[in-house]
């Protein structure tokens, strides 16, 4: 059986640490998140990193895989790996607590800051609200609404990168489907939250939030939705 | 500890959003020379009128193909924007993307016809 040299980032809080290298067997069927596994039950038992669902469902598990934010329980080693070697360093844009976990607290405080809670116009006593999928806001709700909240977009945002205060790709996203969710009470307050400061209209339109995005989503179309809506809000058209 | 994205990049909206910033900064930093040699008109017609001559050297007419070029991509590039955000998406990844290489493409088509009519 070959190997695989796998380089993990081992560090602390203080952005202090450096890579280690480890060798593991090279299976059949692996992904990034087995290998991690593997070196921590086999080999570092002091690795730190994030997993629950191992399916592609809870969003903790992603990492920067060779310069590149992925869910690494969906990502199979032959779709990364060169030359037999793969770079697993921790997310972006985030503080690191220890090795491969980051503090995503800011991340999610985000959402709330971009209007991210819903309220609904209705009581558990009223009749379930009708939904037809024919209608074109839901259209438009639902094609953000499968976010699985794994920070991959964040992290690869370079204007977050840039603008730590920036809400980015995910937070925006969300608001973006409650802005189009006819259920919503507060449909105008959170598009004032998401084209406030460091809102939408700080995004660069480089993309990579859609073309990092796991499950494929896109957030540029959201984005760029809320800059639209924004404009026609300023023009007295209404939401 | 600077984690890398460089992977993250590379995607053709990427080198879009790159191309509109590298020209539209190249095109600010020749403005106010175009300024300076406007305000020749006024101050100093001689000076001007040594410049102009300048203008059937063939290094200028590079020059100036060059701002051509960088005019094109800016100003295609800037439309592109505007129709991501001004232009409602039909679905997420409805190859709006595509729209670089049509800046690319008529900045080339462009930059040759200039060429072409210079020389």
């Amino acid at each position: 059986m070959t190997t695989l040299r796998v380089k993990i980032w081992r560090g602390n809080e203080n952005e202090e640490g450096e890579f280690q290298t480890f060798d593991v067997p090279a299976r059949e069927n692996q992904t990034i998140l087995d290998v991690v596994t593997e070196v921590q039950r086999v080999q570092e038992p002091g690795l730190s990193y994030r997993f629950a669902c191992r399916v592609g469902v809870c969003g903790s598990c992603a990492m920067t895989v060779n310069g590149k934010p992925r869910w690494t329980c969906r990502t199979h080693i032959n779709a990364v790996a060169k030359d037999g070697e793969i770079t697993i360093e921790p997310l972006r844009n985030m503080p690191v607590i220890k090795d491969l976990t980051c503090d995503m607290t800011e991340f999610f405080q985000k959402w709330q800051k971009a209007g991210g809670k819903f309220d609904g116009t209705i009581t558990r006593k009223d009749p379930v609200a009708t939904l037809p999928p024919s209608d074109l806001k839901r259209q438009k709700a639902d094609a953000g609404i499968e976010c699985i909240n794994c920070a991959v977009c964040y992290s690869a945002c370079d204007t977050v990168n840039w603008d730590s205060d920036y809400l980015g790709p995910a937070a925006l996203n969300r608001a973006w489907t409650l802005v189009n969710d006819e259920r919503a009470a507060n449909r105008q307050e959170v598009l004032d939250k998401a084209i406030g400061d460091s809102g939408c209209s700080s995004c660069h339109s480089q993309g990579n939030c859609t073309a990092a995005c796991p499950v494929g989503l896109s957030p540029s179309q959201s984005i760029h939705g809320l800059k639209r809506m924004s404009l026609l809000s300023f023009l007295g058209k209404g939401i | 500890m600077a984690i890398s994205n460089k992977n993250a990049r590379g995607h053709t909206s990427y080198w879009a959003s790159i191309g509109h910033r590298l020209s539209g900064l190249a095109l600010a930093a020749f403005i106010p020379f175009h300024f300076l040699v406007l305000s020749l008109a006024v101050n100093d017609r001689t000076s001007l009128d040594g410049l102009l001559s300048l203008a059937d050297q063939p290094l200028f007419k590079i020059g100036e193909w060059g701002l051509v070029v960088l005019l094109v991509i800016h100003m295609a590039f800037g439309i592109r924007v505007l129709i991501l955000e001004l232009v409602p998406w039909r679905h997420g990844k409805d190859g709006r993307t595509n729209l670089v290489w049509v800046g690319v493409i008529a900045a080339i088509m462009i930059g040759i016809y200039f060429l072409v009519r210079a020389f």
